[in-house]
């Protein structure tokens, strides 16, 4: 198989990977306007926990919805104690969502050591499977289309529920929401648990790909956070689109370029930045 | 040549129409009333007169010149200056210092970064003399929280004369006021010179309509009803819209 | 009684080489200076332009890198200094005309974005930089013809240019365009209302920010003779952030007394406490949930509060730098 080929694969792979952690994040943005600087943890995070869990005995991928699940948890718990206290004041909740990253990360090293800590492709999925005359490696495919069936699964939370339409309505106009008797510290800690379980179950089964060592989170953070900016917040659309274009980038700049893959990365959000500061699928602010 | 010009200005937000078609002609001089229900756009046809907001479509025209396109800060520098419905001054500051940062908004020494601000005797001197215009030379040195809504409301007014505006924009400059200030800022607005075009929005009627030469009736962002005082106060559409409410 | 308490403290910090006891504590005080330096130069934009930037530590390094890599490519330390201040002030406007596309949150991001972006590339484009090995650099400059290799000449350097910066800050605070750039905080769509040009103040604001940032990397540099991508990383960035806030925003000595607080409790730590992250990202949360305006602003409180004359005044909260009334 072509070196593009390999390479345009592992880029869909890792823009499903990068969807789905700032698709949470994204959300998390857009309804409570915290730019959760420990978005980078729970996918660490999450991939950590399921090494444990699957050396313990359990399988992939229960493996990896319990992972997510303890994340979501663990972010439950952050958004109700700490960011509540915080309501309203943006900037302490962001400082204290990087405050946190660092004592996570520290935690995680103590723990887990400073070791990268592999995790196996699960046995279902290893190997190659041809599809149309070309041969790819199943799992790469397994992870695009559970990327794809997520972004199906979150626009029909968002379109076509209750909670969706709740949501969305706290997106757009707080203040509203809560006169329509929306409860909106509800709605928060719900969609702060649904993007730390996306973030914990992206952290997992990235895991046979990018394995999980110390630093993963200072390394997935700014692309969520290129990704956000590129797609503009929260935009599911925007997300997806932006994720692919940092994966394509990324996987690209690093295998022709592999000195300037961050320069080839800042491009384009340079770009954005300048000709539609509200990402591509973004509302333009008043 | 006309004081303030806008021609078929136009504004939407999202789907509603909030500024629709208004064309407006303030004279030199002219002493100009804005009224209308709430929601009629009043405050978003003086966003769009000082540049915070960009319009749709249209044009905006002071003393001749297309300033459409001009900056907010930069129309500041051709002569207009306004008042917000809320005062949002700097209320650490005292009642000098907020003016004083109101004449360096017109000054080349804004930029400055090694002068003593303090120090710049001249424009204090000239900070101090805008306060006793308005009668609040006394509390010049007291920090602007420990001074009451109307003392405030002049201070503002203070502070947009002392830019020696052309143009004076004041939106609901009465709101919140008790009785007797509302007869102090009447006194205050009526004393202003002839060399100042002002405009004024308000939703209270009574006050106002002293001041009055012209009304502009707005309702739903389009003009329903202008005239002089006395026509447009007799106008059907007039007592229509605000008795129908 | 104020001059009286300048006047000591200068005398303190002059004669501290003989009084503070050993080359180890003379270079602990020549770091809180040059870090004082940087959260100074940071504190223009958080604390009086209210504009937070969790990217700094970008400017700072590339100052540093600047100058490592023109040294190592023989040039003089006068060609490397200028040149790094050079390129870290562009790199500051950019930086600026990037990050000031976005307001609040929007503006704390991009500069997080870019700082990271500034760290990968530090990490990964090893031609320059060396990547994770970092570049020594063989020597200190000469001052006045005075070698700076030993402890105290070099403290006595920097405590030179760390009078020179406080200064200067001094200087701006209470000139015109300090009180423009303050104004901005507070109230900018008054500010523009009021003819202020707001976008120019902050890339001003901005620029003067990353002079004093690259020169507080340059003397990292000189101190250390050596760079690497650590001094770029988030860490970094979180660190003068919490210098400045810790010692309090709104105010000029606030940002020393962090910088200190921060250089000696890191210094400590490490000695009893393996990993510092840990530490420094629970005295983060600790402050900003319990202390939100500082230490210095929380002091001088107390002071007030104890010797009550006049009302106290309320101190801007460091956290909420730029949020306007009424919202």
């Amino acid at each position: 198989m072509s070196l593009w080929l390999v390479l345009a694969v592992n880029s869909i792979t890792f823009g499903g990977l990068l969807f789905l952690l700032a698709a949470g994040f994204s959300l998390i943005f857009g309804l409570m306007r915290i730019p959760n600087l420990t978005h980078g943890s729970f996918f660490m995070l999450g991939g950590y926990l399921a090494a444990s869990l699957i050396e313990w005995g359990l399988g992939f991928w229960p493996a990896a919805v319990l992972s997510g699940l303890l994340v979501a948890a663990f972010g439950g718990v952050i958004e109700r104690l700490i960011l509540r206290r915080l309501a309203g004041a943006e900037l302490a909740q962001v400082l204290v969502t990087l405050g946190l990253s660092f004592m996570v990360a520290d935690v995680c090293l103590k723990i887990w050591t400073g070791d990268p800590v592999r995790i196996d492709t699960p046995a279902g999925l290893r190997g190659a499977t041809a599809v149309g005359g070309l041969v790819f490696p199943t799992y790469r495919l397994a992870i695009s289309l559970v990327a794809v069936a997520f972004a199906v699964a979150l626009w029909a939370l968002l379109d076509r529920t209750r909670l969706g339409a709740m949501i969305r309505a706290g997106v757009d106009d707080p203040e509203m929401a809560r006169v329509a008797g929306i409860r909106v510290s509800h709605l928060f800690t719900i969609v702060f648990c649904l993007g730390a379980w996306l973030a914990g179950f992206a952290g997992v089964i990235g895991g046979p790909i990018l394995s999980v060592y110390p630093g993963l989170d200072q390394e997935m953070l700014p692309l969520a956070l290129v990704v956000v900016i590129l797609g503009g917040t929260g935009s599911l659309v925007g997300s997806l689109a932006g994720g692919f274009v940092v994966g394509f980038l990324y996987n690209f700049g690093q295998a022709m370029f592999p000195q300037l893959a961050y320069v080839v990365l800042f491009l384009p959000m340079l770009l954005v930045l300048v000709v539609r500061p509200q990402g591509l699928f973004g509302r333009p602010a008043v | 040549m006309t004081a303030l010009a806008v021609n078929r200005l136009s504004k939407s937000f999202g789907g509603l129409l909030v500024t629709a078609s208004v064309n407006l002609v303030v004279e030199p001089g002219e002493r100009r009333l804005i009224i209308g229900p709430n929601g009629a756009g009043k405050t978003t046809l003086f966003n769009l007169i000082t540049g915070e907001l960009r319009p749709d479509r249209g044009t905006v025209t002071l003393f001749g010149r297309d300033i459409t396109r001009t900056p907010g800060w930069h129309r500041v520098h051709l002569g207009i200056s306004r008042t917000y419905q809320i005062i949002t001054l700097f209320p650490h500051d005292t009642l000098v210092r907020n003016v004083t940062l109101s004449l360096l908004g017109r000054s080349r020494l804004r930029w400055n970064p090694v002068a003593r601000l303090d120090g710049q005797a001249a424009l204090v001197g000239r900070a101090r003399a805008a306060l006793a215009r308005v009668g609040l030379e006394h509390l010049a040195d007291r920090p602007l929280v420990q001074t009451s809504y109307g003392e405030r409301r002049r201070v503002e007014i203070a502070m947009a004369l002392a830019q020696e505006p052309r143009v004076l924009l004041l939106d609901e400059p009465f709101a919140g006021l008790s009785l007797e200030e509302r007869r102090d800022v009447l006194q205050l607005v009526a004393g202003i010179p002839r060399d100042v075009t002002i405009v004024m929005i308000e939703h209270d009627m009574d006050v106002a309509l002293d001041f009055a030469e012209r009304i502009t009736v707005l309702h739903f962002g389009q003009v329903v009803v202008e005239g002089t005082r006395g026509e447009v106060v007799a106008h059907p559409r007039t007592r229509e819209i605000y008795l129908g409410e | 009684m104020k001059r009286l308490a300048l006047a000591a403290a200068l005398v303190l910090l002059a004669a501290l080489p003989f009084w503070a006891g050993g080359s180890f504590y003379i270079n602990i005080a020549s770091q809180i200076l040059l870090y004082a330096i940087f959260a100074l130069g940071l504190n223009v934009l958080v604390g009086y332009g209210g504009l937070v930037s969790l990217g700094h530590a970008g400017l700072f390094g590339i100052a540093a890198y600047s100058a490592a890599r023109l040294l190592a490519a023989g040039h003089g330390h006068l060609a490397a200094i200028a040149g790094a201040l050079t390129l870290a002030l562009l790199a500051a406007a950019l930086f600026a005309a990037l990050a000031l596309r976005g307001t609040g949150i929007g503006f704390v991001m991009i500069t997080l974005a870019i700082g990271q972006i500034v760290w990968g590339v530090a990490y990964r484009w090893i031609s320059i930089t060396n990547g994770d090995n970092g570049i020594t650099v063989g020597s200190r400059p000469q001052l006045f013809g005075l070698s700076l290799a030993a402890p105290a000449r070099f403290y006595w350097a920097t405590l030179l240019v760390f009078l020179v910066a406080l200064a200067s800050m001094q200087m701006l605070v209470a000139s015109p365009f300090g009180a423009s750039l303050r104004g901005t905080r507070d109230q900018p769509r008054r500010m523009a209302a009021l003819g202020y040009h707001v976008w120019m103040i902050r890339f001003l604001a901005f620029l003067f920010s990353g002079f004093w940032s690259g020169i507080a990397g340059l003397l990292f540099l000189y101190y250390n003779q050596f760079v690497s991508p650590q001094a770029v990383a988030l860490t970094a960035s979180a660190e003068v952030l919490l210098m400045v806030i810790s010692g309090g925003s709104g105010t000029l000595l606030g940002p020393v007394v962090g910088a200190g607080l921060v250089v000696v409790v890191k210094n400590v730590a490490s000695a009893y406490i393996e990993r510092w992250n840990f530490v420094l990202g629970a005295i983060f949360v600790a402050i900003v949930i319990f202390m939100p305006e500082g230490l210095v602003p929380g002091v001088v409180g107390l002071w007030r509060r104890a010797t009550a004359r006049t009302p106290s005044r309320d101190l801007v909260g460091v956290v909420e730098p730029g949020k306007e009334a009424g919202r």
